[in-house]
């Protein structure tokens, strides 16, 4: 069970009140129509999915209802800080 | 490699069992290989042997970097069925399940294969639904399956609660009689034995740390214990896939993610078939040791620490309990995960790369023990000829760009 802060209900609660929305900061293409079927398909599917350090979208589903971003250690699972969407994560690390 | 048989049975009782020759050797690994097998695994393994057995390929090692086996393989709860959905991954799980049909013989080892029968429940109408669906594709494809009524779900297993008044009745179900469990270590250590016999190196103990490319083409591995040249690289690493795939510069379409499994305390035979239900996420067999084997629905969030959420197990004892009522005295013995390389389309990939010389067989995600003997074998025969096997054909990582998935959400879901 992880313990997942809010930022912004500024607290930390049980994951079951949240749901996992996957990889974090990839950016929807602003004009798909003149992407390649790679690029595209690369953009739907393909994911980093590291071992160690990953930059991961929560959203508060039973709670306030939006959406944050998590830096969490896939290996470990400590959860290393939460933060607003559209910001960047404080903690980076090589993956490895 | 020495046969087993009754005979030798008898023979080594004589020497109070302490004389039965090694089941494989521990080579230390030469300086290259025409093939290597990364990941030594039930898939991995199976691809060595069926790349000796049919293509005569003998120069070849498979390296782990733990022991043989020990990953999903030891860890899964060996639901063996082929009722899938869509033509591509009916037929690839069919002729996984053919293959189970005759692997002890093949292999002269025992892996315990055990056609009990799998039970899929549905609980709504439109579970229902699906499953006539289901059933009539199957039938269509060759694969042995029927619709049954609550009564005889009940007749089958007949522990199961069909009340209508419980939380979510059981309406009917499909069942494939020719489904049911096998002995997950019996698998890789019969492919072991199998192949190491036909010349294969077995190096356990040995990670593979790089992949490394010259002119776009792969010409070997680095590892905990050196260099070791290649000319192809077959990369079998299940949750560890990318991992592996990032060694190489490459992205994979897929997830790792822990899923969970527990067992009881061993009891009486009361349970002779595979009870599973995607509605209320759980599904349950019994051991030929008496326990009750488990298993949970995958973690949400992506995982490699070979553990998961307790919240998890909670829900998969709850249904467990709701459907058979007389389980809930059963004291649980112990509790584990795995991780499980989940693909968008719950279907596996089986594919050459963008690097010459390098393929990836993954993706197999909740439900791959099932395929194991079917998915060395196709992978064999892709790896053998530099192209897919026809029945490998719709699982390249080409089917992400082009967009012709094989959506088995709906035969894979929770059911493994
Ligand atoms: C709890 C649970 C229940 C399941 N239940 C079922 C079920 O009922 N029915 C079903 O069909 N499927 C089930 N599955 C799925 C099934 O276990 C997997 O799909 C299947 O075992 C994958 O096969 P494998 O042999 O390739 O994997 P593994 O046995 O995991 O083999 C991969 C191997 O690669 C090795 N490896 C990884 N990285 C490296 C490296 N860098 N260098 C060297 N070696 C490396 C690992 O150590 C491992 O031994 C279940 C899985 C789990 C976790
Ligand atoms: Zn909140």
């Amino acid at each position: 069970m992880l313990l997942i802060h809010c930022p912004h209900c500024r607290e930390a609660r049980e994951e079951e009140e949240y749901s996992y929305r996957g990889e974090a900061h990839i950016v929807r293409p602003l004009a798909p129509e003149s992407l390649s079927d790679e690029e595209w398909g690369d953009y739907l599917f393909f994911r980093s999915n590291p071992k160690g350090i990953h930059h991961e979208m929560w959203y508060h589903a039973v709670g306030c209802r939006r959406y944050f971003n998590v830096t969490r250690d896939t290996l470990t699972y400590e959860i290393l800080e939460s933060y607003l969407i559209g910001q960047q994560p404080a903690v980076t690390g090589a993956t490895s | 490699m020495k046969k087993y048989s009754a005979f030798s049975l008898l023979k080594n009782a004589l020497s109070y069992h302490e004389n039965w020759q090694k089941v494989w050797r521990n080579p230390t690994p030469k300086s290259d290989y025409d093939v290597i097998v990364v990941g030594g695994g039930g898939h991995g393994l199976a691809t060595a042997y069926y790349l000796a057995k049919v293509h005569g390929l003998t120069n070849i090692a498979v390296i782990e970097k733990g022991y043989l086996g020990g990953g999903n393989t030891a860890r899964n709860t060996t639901i063996i069925r082929s009722n899938y959905l869509w033509d591509e991954a009916a037929q690839l799980y069919e002729l996984s399940l053919k293959l189970w049909e005759g692997l002890s013989q093949e292999l002269n080892y025992n892996v315990m294969f055990s056609q009990r029968g799998v039970l899929n429940l549905g609980h709504t109408l439109q579970d229902m639904r699906d499953i006539e669906r289901r059933v009539n594709a199957n039938r269509l494809n060759g694969i042995d399956g029927e619709v049954v009524s609550p009564q005889r779900v009940k007749e089958i297993a007949p522990l199961i609660n069909i009340s209508a008044d419980s939380r979510y009745p059981i309406l009917g179900a499909s069942f494939q009689p020719r489904g049911g469990t096998a002995r997950h270590d019996a698998v890789a250590w019969g492919y072991a034995r199998g192949a190491d016999a036909l010349g294969v190196d077995l190096i356990q103990q040995t990670e593979v740390t790089g992949i490394r490319r010259q002119d776009g083409a792969v010409v070997g591995v680095e590892t905990t214990k050196g260099f070791i040249g290649a000319r192809k690289v077959a990369c079998v690493t299940a949750g560890n896939s990318s991992v592996v795939a990032a060694m190489a510069g490459l992205r994979l379409p897929v997830e790792s993610r822990p899923l969970q499994a527990l067992v009881s305390e061993p009891v009486k035979p009361c349970l002779d078939t595979v009870v599973m239900s995607n509605a209320v996420h759980g599904y349950i067999s019994q051991s030929d040791k008496g326990d009750l084997v488990i298993g949970a629905g995958v973690d949400s969030y992506n995982g490699y620490g070979q553990r998961g959420s307790f919240h998890i197990v909670e829900h998969t004892v709850q249904a467990i309990c709701e459907l058979f009522p007389a389980f809930s005295r059963v004291r649980m013995n112990r509790q584990w995960g795995g991780i499980v390389d989940t693909c968008p389309d719950a279907c596996p990939i089986i594919s050459k790369t963008s690097v010459d010389g390098l393929y990836f067989n993954c993706g197999w995600g909740t439900g791959g023990f099932k395929a194991t003997p079917g998915s060395g074998y196709v992978f064999a025969d892709t790896v053998a000829n530099d192209r897919p096997h026809p029945l490998a054909a719709a699982f390249t990582l080409d089917r992400f760009n082009s967009g012709a998935l094989i959506d088995e959400h709906g035969a894979a879901g929770v059911a493994h």
